[in-house]
């Protein structure tokens, strides 16, 4: 019988989230999904899920959880306390990026979610009613998700039907790129001097307290337009990444939840394989930027695609100390050879 | 001659120009046609605006290198749009507190309120694009004697389905929103249901004239539309027909 996990308590700002809803924009549906689909793909990975099943994004401080029915296997891909408390046993510590079977009753409680943003993958992914093909939260259009809100106590979280036994897994921490975030110019760079144009890549920017799922607002040198456009143009497409600039000068970098349209000029878009670490900012982090050419982007992406492929393919199969479940040990007949007891 | 600027290494924008304008629009969507009809592989989805088509697509997939340039192929050939999309008359309750700034565009353009509402209701909208929020259509043709700014300080909450202008566009909020626009009125169908296989009321191309219904009327639409019973094919109008005045 598939799982079924009950919220004690919300935490600040998780949502369930999957690889997006792509195909709707062209209605004004964003795109919405995970801000950093590879750890999304890294906690599935270790849950035995596939790469975009719905899971958990965590912001700020984490859930509180327990396992209403079932027994289930959790992952967490990120940086956050975690407790379990057993139902029938002692309680133990959870870490991260490795897997764990919850029983019927026991719960998980995580902490305050450090470097930004964390993903919780449940195995059989988490089933809530889709809404044009995608579990996705969108807040601002209060879609997909549990009633297209972050999750609240109270709430129930239907689990697909799956049988969570075998080794537990484990891999190392997947980290992401370092250094400027890179950017392709335009689609309105044009709009913009020169002058501008150097000094986005040259000053350092801060996140201001502006940061949400649809973007991020920067603090620097305010970004001139050029005379001769003016700081508005006749709306067009935007996309995760576009770097719009209001008549203020402070830039905008569009995430998940972005809109499908916008009237400021872009002076320029942050590649693919870098979104996922934009995903991660908060307030009062720096950001530098540097230009790319889109052969490089192209490369960095697919670069970064067979990392990760590595990083799956390297999960290895992992015994948690001090909390050996004998029975299905036994019954997996797994005691004999393939367990190796070592401290996470 | 159409423009193609990068919005980054996964979408095109083609761009066919700057300006907010009905043949213009017509070359937008001949090019979304003709970019579906296309099919390309990598291709996520097209997304047409008052002035250009954003392509979304996968940069890994094969033939994604030269993908811009089949897309400035498309645009050289593909021909306007010769008809518009579907024809809408929706109902709308107009004034009081369905549209509460009516009377302020009415001392504004010094006329009555009765009489902004018959022009309303006589203008023919074009749905240029639908964006800001799920369903939200970007409708032109507001004659310019109707033209006034956006609120200095836009309200914090306008009510789902508030009929709503500035310059001479023309929308409405599928949902509450913040928003800055002049509300006008108020239509008692919703715009958009994840629900239904095709969840936007409007899309690209669609024309859409009004009618002005009043408060029984709109309260007897809007109870048949929340439970479910509202056949939306009732509001269009044949193709060859002329429109009910």
């Amino acid at each position: 019988m598939a799982a079924l996990i009950e919220v004690l308590e919300g935490g600040l700002g998780a949502t369930v989230q999957d690889a997006g809803r792509p195909g709707h924009r062209r209605i004004g549906v964003a795109l919405s999904g995970a801000l950093d689909p590879l750890w999304l793909a890294c906690a599935n990975a270790l849950a035995g899920n596939a790469a975009g099943a719905a899971a958990l994004e965590l912001r700020l401080a984490g859930p509180r959880l327990r396992v209403a029915r079932g027994r289930l296997r959790v992952a967490l891909a990120g940086n956050a306390e975690c407790k379990v408390r057993r139902a029938v046993s002692q309680g133990l510590t959870f870490h991260a990026w490795q897997s764990l079977t919850l029983k019927e009753g026991d719960e998980l409680a995580i902490g305050a979610v450090r470097g930004g943003i964390a993903y919780l993958a449940f195995a059989g992914g988490i089933v809530t009613t889709p809404l044009l093909g995608s579990r996705a939260t969108h807040l601002r259009a209060c879609m997909g998700g549990v009633e297209g809100r972050a999750i609240a106590a109270g709430d129930r979280l239907p689990l697909g039907d799956t049988d969570p036994r075998g080794p537990e897994r484990r891999q190392a921490a997947f980290l992401h790129e370092s250094g400027p975030i890179r950017l392709l110019a335009g689609p309105q760079d044009d709009h913009f001097t020169p002058a501008t144009l150097r000094a986005l890549v040259e000053a350092e920017f801060t996140v201001s307290r502006d940061a949400d799922r649809m973007g991020l607002r920067l603090d620097g040198p305010p970004l001139a337009h050029d005379a001769q456009h003016g700081d508005e143009i006749v709306s067009d497409g935007v996309a995760p990444g576009a770097i719009q600039v209001p008549p203020d000068g402070r830039p905008i970098v569009l995430a998940a939840d972005c809109q499908t349209v916008g009237g400021y000029p872009k002076i320029a878009t942050v590649i693919r394989a870098d979104l996922p670490r934009l995903g991660h900012q908060l307030p009062g982090n720096r950001l530098r930027f540097v230009f790319v050419t889109r052969d490089e982007a192209v490369a960095a992406l697919r670069a970064q695609q067979a990392r990760l492929g590595a990083w799956i393919g390297n999960i290895a199969p992992h015994a948690p100390a001090g909390d050996i479940d004998e029975a299905a040990l036994y019954s997996e007949n797994l005691i004999s050879g393939a367990l190796y007891a070592e401290e996470p | 001659m159409a423009r193609l600027l990068p919005l980054g290494d996964a979408a095109w924008t083609v761009e066919f120009g700057d300006a907010i304008d009905p043949a213009l629009h017509a070359r937008v969507m001949g090019f979304a046609r003709a970019l579906d009809a296309a099919a390309l592989p990598g291709v996520i989805e097209a997304v047409p605006t008052f002035r250009s088509c954003t392509v979304h697509f996968d940069p890994l997939a094969d033939g994604a290198d030269t993908l811009g340039v089949r897309l400035l192929e498309i645009a050289a050939f593909a021909p306007a749009a010769a008809l518009a999309g579907r024809r809408w008359r929706i109902p709308v309750l107009f004034g009081d507190e369905a549209g509460p700034d009516l009377a302020d565009m009415a001392a504004h353009c010094g006329r009555s309120e009765r009489d902004v509402a018959e022009t309303m209701t006589a203008c023919v909208f074009r749905v240029y694009m639908l964006g800001f929020m799920p369903g939200f259509p970007y409708m032109g043709g507001l004659p310019d004697t109707l033209a006034m700014p956006r609120l200095a300080t836009p309200r914090k909450a306008v009510p789902a389905r508030s009929l709503a202008v500035t310059g001479t566009l023309c929308a409405v909020y599928p949902f509450a929103s913040p928003g800055g626009w002049r509300l006008l009125g108020r239509t008692p169908v919703e715009l958009f249901d994840a629900r239904l296989a095709s969840p936007a009321l409007f899309a690209p191309g669609d024309e859409v004239m009004w009618q002005a219904v009043d408060a029984a009327e709109f309260a007897r639409i809007e109870t048949e539309d929340a439970a479910g019973r509202l056949d939306r094919a009732q509001f269009l109008v044949a193709a060859e027909a002329p429109w009910p005045r």
